[in-house]
């Protein structure tokens, strides 16, 4: 059998694994190599000083934002994954063809326009004077600060994800053996004991990664924690920016950078480990 | 004859386009040939239309911008790029220094610029003259205060700084975020004549007045994040701002003003420099010299972007006849008490670098406010 890869092939996965050098590996090591740079007088110098970790492991501040955005982003994942469950499930067995293609459609197009515009626009809902309190003032309730608070950024994080997470567990739903849930029923299972011991367990590899998707993208957002959560308190995509904004300080930077990098990875690794292993094993 | 240029006919149109289409080619080989491009680093606005329009058709030059946010971010982008890449640079009076020891400016001839028509107070900026030797020319400042909403705090309220920890302010009051004109106005509070200049114990005595402050804020904010929170009013007061920001909400008619309190304002300072090695030296000289002239000066006063004074007393002048509004609402009128008697009775000091810390030690402190 010949083991070298046809033209054939080569033709169509080569422009991804030089996309993929060029733009995420070679970054990164260069992001590793600036991270033991120094800073002197706003400019910045090759070295090879062990200093910028140090400094940056060392202060407190950067350990508590650290651990509140991994706390924020992981509370995004499971709160928007139990958000959009119940709208998936409904979606993929219990609406018609035609009104499905329409629902996956609707879905699609808060993606035409930018997240950006979007959060921005959501400041208009959440003030104080804002859409959301002047209704519930009202009803005589209010009015409850939604803006510039954890709040905030996790109703900017569900702008960002909510779509994209129901759409990834309309699809893997989708793919769920109707007839399990067919038999589930033949045997008297009642339709959440269905729900929670047929439906859940087969489609778990893809409700899994749509959470995975909710915790990447929420864990490096600068915009939500920014112009929603008003920096208050910062996460460490805020950090990342007031450290480069004085003192040019990009190699303290890198060091922020490649730790969210560390954790991203570990954390996709061990979703994609958990998503995929077998029942039983 | 009128009906027969209203309503040409078919032939004589075409033979009008057609001479048209035949003329357009040389009309703009004539004005491309002739156009100079000159590169501007600026704070956003600078090179926009409303300020650089005239300039540009008188001296058919075109501005090609490139806007940046903060000293930091300027000082980072001229490192990046080749020499010559900016020919003129747009700074704040503390970076003028750097960029001078970095050897990204021009010396310039102060013959070629009308100081004599300067205040006396902005002849000789600190920072834009090295050993004799000039580097940067004023353009323009403004003042720092407090910057609040008229329609919940008065102006009594806003006489001092202590409002900050106001109850009404709890959860109220933004701060722009960046370190410098926040803590040199806790540092104003906290009675210190030179309020960059601080010893360690001043030092530790404005960072604990600022953290007492943490419970106050209801956020740290950027440019486009201050315009919004204070405009919505989710914001009631600022600190770090000044009419740079109010003057521009103000003008569109939302409800909000600064007051430099009784402890004193901050000043910020634009100055323009030549980039080194920059090719069009003669036209970014001539730029420089144009934005300083009475009329220069009555335009950049009420640009767009946002608003500032100006150190041009001719500009004062050109300014009152040309816009008295402008002039009165940011306290430029000659012949009573104006901006220049607030600088003069020392209400006023210039936003500096920290003179015995580091700005990293301050840039931490920040840091440690924000994530407190």
């Amino acid at each position: 059998m010949n083991t070298r890869p046809s033209l054939f092939s080569l033709t169509f996965s080569l422009p991804l694994l030089i996309w993929q050098l060029a733009f995420f590996l070679f970054p990164l090591a260069f992001l590793v190599a600036l991270s033991f740079w120094t800073v002197r007088n706003f400019q910045m110098q090759p070295d090879f000083d062990t200093v910028n970790w140090i400094k940056i492991y060392s202060r407190g501040v950067f350990w508590d934002a650290y651990f509140r955005t991994l706390l924020m982003a992981s509370a995004s994942a499971v709160l928007i994954s139990l958000l959009a469950f119940p709208a998936s499930y409904a979606i993929s067995f219990k609406l018609r063809d035609s009104v499905k293609r329409w629902m996956i459609f609707i879905l699609i197009i808060p993606f035409f326009t930018s997240y950006l515009v979007r959060v921005y626009s959501l400041q208009v809902f959440l003030s104080d004077a804002g859409i959301l309190n002047a209704f519930l003032g009202y009803l005589g309730l209010g009015p409850y600060p939604m803006l510039n608070n954890t709040f905030g950024t996790l109703a900017g994080y569900a702008t960002l994800c909510l779509p994209l997470v129901i759409l990834l567990q309309v699809f893997s739903l989708n793919f769920v053996n109707r007839d399990l849930v067919e038999a589930a029923h033949n045997m008297r299972c009642g339709r959440l004991q269905t729900v929670l011991e047929v439906i859940i367990p087969s489609a778990k590899a893809g409700l899994v990664i749509a959470a995975l998707f909710a915790f990447i993208l929420s864990f490096g957002d600068f915009v939500s924690p920014l112009y929603l959560g008003g920096g208050n308190p910062p996460t460490l995509s805020i950090m990342i920016t007031d450290i480069t904004k004085s003192g040019q300080q990009w190699p303290r930077a890198a060091v922020v950078a490649l730790t969210m990098i560390a954790t991203l990875l570990t954390v996709a690794f061990a979703a994609i480990k958990f998503a995929y292993r077998e029942a039983g094993k | 004859m009128l009906r027969k240029s209203t309503h040409p006919s078919r032939r004589a149109l075409l033979k009008m386009s057609a001479g048209a289409a035949l003329a357009t080619p040389f009309l703009s080989i004539r004005a491309a040939a002739q156009t100079v491009n000159l590169s501007m680093l600026a704070w956003y606005g600078h090179a926009e239309p409303d300020v650089v329009g005239e300039f540009e058709e008188l001296h058919n030059v075109k501005f090609t911008p490139k806007y940046y946010t903060g000293g930091d971010n300027m000082l980072g982008l001229i490192a990046q790029s080749p020499p010559g890449t900016y020919d003129v640079i747009l700074s704040d009076a503390e970076y003028v220094q750097q960029l001078n020891a970095a050897g990204y400016i021009e010396e310039l001839d102060p013959n070629d610029y009308a100081f004599d028509d300067f205040f006396p107070e902005f002849q000789q900026f600190p920072g834009h003259w090295q050993d004799g030797k000039l580097f940067s020319v004023i353009t323009r400042f403004g003042f720092l205060g407090i910057s609040y909403n008229a329609g919940v705090l008065s102006e009594a309220d806003a006489a001092s700084y202590n409002i900050f920890s106001d109850s009404r302010l709890t959860g109220k009051l933004g701060h722009f975020d960046w370190h410098l004109p926040n803590l040199g106005q806790v540092s104003l509070l906290n009675g210190n004549a030179d309020p960059f200049n601080l010893s360690d114990a001043a030092w530790q005595q404005v960072q604990d007045s600022t953290m007492a402050l943490r419970g106050q804020v209801g956020g740290f904010f950027d440019y486009g994040g201050t315009f919004s929170s204070l405009k919505n009013g989710q914001m009631t007061a600022f600190a770090g701002i000044g009419d740079w920001i109010t003057g521009v909400l103000e003008k569109n008619g939302a409800n909000v003003r600064t007051a430099i309190p009784e402890e004193g304002g901050l000043q910020w300072t634009e100055s323009f420099s030549i980039g080194k090695g920059s090719r069009n030296q003669e036209m970014a000289r001539k730029w420089i010299q144009y934005i300083t002239s009475p009329e220069g000066q009555a335009k950049s006063a009420d640009m767009a972007a946002y608003p500032a004074m100006i150190p041009n007393k001719k500009g004062w002048v050109a300014l009152n006849e040309a816009n008295p509004g402008e002039a009165k609402r940011q306290n430029m009128v000659l012949g009573q008490n104006n901006a220049i008697d607030l600088i003069r009775d020392g209400r006023i000091k210039y936003r500096q670098l920290p003179g015995q810390q580091s700005l990293e030690d301050w840039n931490d402190f920040w840091s440690d406010y924000k994530g407190a």
